[in-house]
């Protein structure tokens, strides 16, 4: 039962040091796609586990808590931990077509698996501390990923990105020290009750605003999210997706994780500021979509206009608007990451990411147009997709509270949602080019486009499969939100837990 | 740098400071050192020899390139934690054997997987700083 927790961090890693020993041969690129289906089965191993007992933790290094670190799952970090492997998989075929050999050989894939091993230990740790040595190695590995392969764009991109993260980890560090300062533990499960102990109230909720501005960096929430759209479309579109689908959800996962677990002390004050936070991004990175005329950049807005649904779950606080939240999170980094896979393959097609110079995609790739729009309407909240039930759970939870402004802002956005996305479609798919000629797939070896269009399938096939059957997952989301409003379980589990 | 005193001096600096820095290594754990700190002094006296001999003559010297000892490292410190996983412990739990005794006062000296734990982390260490001080001298 320990080592289910272990591997899926452990695997990614070794992947890395072999993948970077092969990185100058063929072999290299198989190892990385190996590693990915191996750390799918790890965590489907997590998984299977955890719907088994619950919630699960391990002490490493024989420490026992709050001492040493632990590693712990409940139901939303074994959610988590298999769609970042589904993700990575789904990364890894895609690279396969996406990235030139001269970037493998600079250690492309290692870099990739470290950072998906950097968030899949966030998504396990149950200890602070080493939740921000995640984070650094999440924020190294995804520095060298955005500026590997070059070129100016990716290098200003590189640095606003380093830049920005880098004063959230150093809030949330600062964070961390008052934290440790305050009640003298680290461990999360531990900080539960030291926190609702200390006499110190006041200052708790400074400490709880200092990880609410670190986390919403990570998370690129109002009015922090800037470094978002100004970095994620300059990388290659593999990582972008990544990007796009892994790395800001782990600030939401760490928001989800601390305010349900350890800062719920005044959550009148600290979930009220949250809610309009959530409303505001919502809103601001939906109309700043609506600006872009770039198929990455519209869809980088729309990426801090969605975070902005799953904080709401969050704020709102209520066991459905958790659920709807959780829900929300998973749907969401499918839906994303293969909203740019789309864009990357629709790059190869018609030969730019800028709306005005391209065009008939329609005519010319009907299935990607098709691959285009399942995703696309599942991110508007079209039933029956993925997403209409996310949507449906947030706004549902807002009408039960008769938070009349924010079911309407909710749904207001869902319907500016619409608006980016079928510009997207009118644009690329639906007009002729301008240039006047046919975009034909066949300008990429018949293995790129293969290799490009999988896992757009995959995904897209996810979208349809939670959009149809709901209901397991809608349960799963519920007991995923009880574990989070009530965690009790978690706390007995990591405390009182001898290995 | 073209000075004779320097090239000359760092030619005894240099070994004098790796074997420091390999016993260290091997101090640590009961004793102030370990890998980080052996680590650190190891790049030191590498970068002592590229002020002296310039990067291309270090990376001569180093055999492998910096980024690939950085990785094996990481390799090598996975394995350590890993090895608890045959003896039936948590991930990375020390795992000791005493060469003439049963505990740290008595045992004449330990084989123990803490080792090559900070093994990994020297060479992590020293990987990882010569590739950025490499970096930043090979830019001028």
């Amino acid at each position: 039962m320990n080592w289910v927790l272990v591997f899926p961090i452990a695997v990614p890693f070794a992947t890395a040091v072999f993948a970077y020993l092969a990185r100058n041969y063929p072999a290299g690129r198989w190892i990385s796609l190996a590693g990915s289906v191996l750390s799918l089965i790890a965590s489907a191993a997590l998984m299977v586990v955890v719907l088994r007992e619950g919630v699960i933790a391990a002490q490493m290094s024989n420490w026992d808590a709050p001492f040493g670190i632990t590693l712990v799952s409940d139901y939303l970090s074994a959610v988590m931990v298999v769609i970042t492997a589904i993700t990575g998989l789904a990364t890894a075929i895609y690279a396969l077509g996406e990235i030139p050999e001269e970037t493998e050989r600079l250690g492309f894939y290692a870099l990739f698996q470290m950072l998906i091993a950097g968030v899949t230990g966030a998504f396990l740790t149950g200890d602070l501390f080493n939740l921000y040595v995640w984070f650094e190695v999440m924020l190294i590995a995804s520095f060298s990923l955005l500026v590997i392969g070059g070129g100016k764009d990716r290098l200003d991109a590189g640095i606003k990105y380093v830049a920005l993260n880098l004063v959230s980890t150093l809030v949330f560090l600062s964070g961390i020290g008052l934290l440790y300062g305050v009640t003298g533990t680290l461990n999360m499960a531990d900080l539960r009750g030291a926190v609702a102990a200390s006499d110190n109230q006041g200052l708790i909720t400074v400490i709880a605003m200092m990880f609410m501005v670190g986390f919403g960096v990570k998370a690129a929430v109002f009015p922090l999210f800037f470094w978002l759209p100004a970095s994620y479309h300059t990388p290659y579109f593999a990582i972008s997706a990544v990007f796009a689908g892994l790395l800001t959800k782990v600030g939401v996962y760490a928001l989800m994780r601390m305010f349900t677990l350890v800062f719920v002390g005044d959550v009148g004050f600290t979930h009220e500021i949250l809610l309009w936070v959530s409303l505001l991004t919502m809103f601001t990175g939906v109309i700043g979509a609506a600006a872009q005329m770039d198929f990455r950049k519209i869809l980088s807005f729309h990426i801090i206009s969605q975070i902005g649904y799953m904080t709401l779950g969050l704020a709102l606080f209520t066991p459905l608007a958790l659920m709807g939240g959780v829900f929300y999170l998973v749907h969401h980094i499918i839906v994303k990451a293969n909203l740019f896979f789309v864009a990357g393959l629709a790059k190869q097609y018609a030969g730019s990411t800028d709306l005005n110079r391209i065009g008939g995609l329609y005519k010319s790739a009907p299935l990607l147009a098709a691959l285009f729009i399942i995703p696309a309407f599942s991110l508007a909240g079209f039933p029956p997709l993925s997403g209409f039930w996310a949507k449906y759970l947030i706004v549902k939870a807002a009408i039960e509270l008769n938070m009349w402004f924010v079911t309407f802002v909710s749904l207001l956005v869902g319907l500016l949602t619409i608006y980016s996305m079928t510009k997207i479609w009118g644009y690329a798919f639906w007009k002729p080019h301008p240039d006047g000629y046919d975009p034909t797939p066949d300008r990429a070896p018949a293995r790129v486009t293969a290799a490009m269009i999988t896992p757009i399938a995959g995904l897209a096939a996810m979208t349809i499969i939670i959009g149809f059957f709901p209901e397991p997952f809608v349960q799963f989301a519920q007991t995923a939100a009880m574990q989070l409003l009530d965690p009790t379980d978690y706390v007995t589990t990591v405390l009182g837990v001898q290995p | 740098m073209n000075s004779i005193i320097f090239t000359a001096g760092a030619r005894l600096l240099v070994a004098l400071v790796f074997v420091f820095s390999l016993f260290m290594l091997l101090r640590g754990h009961h004793l102030p050192g370990g890998g980080f700190i052996g680590g650190l002094l190891g790049a030191v006296a590498f970068i002592i020899y590229s002020l002296a001999c310039g990067p291309e003559e270090t990376r001569r010297a180093l055999r492998v390139s910096p980024e690939g000892i950085a990785v094996i490292g990481l390799g090598i410190a996975l394995l350590a934690g890993l090895f608890s996983f045959f003896m039936g412990d948590p991930f990375f739990t020390g795992q000791w054997y005493w060469v003439g005794g049963d505990s740290y006062e008595t045992a004449a000296f330990s084989i123990n997987s803490v080792l090559v734990f900070d093994i990994g982390v020297y060479l992590v260490v020293l990987g990882g700083i010569l590739s950025l001080t490499f970096a930043f001298e090979e830019e001028t």
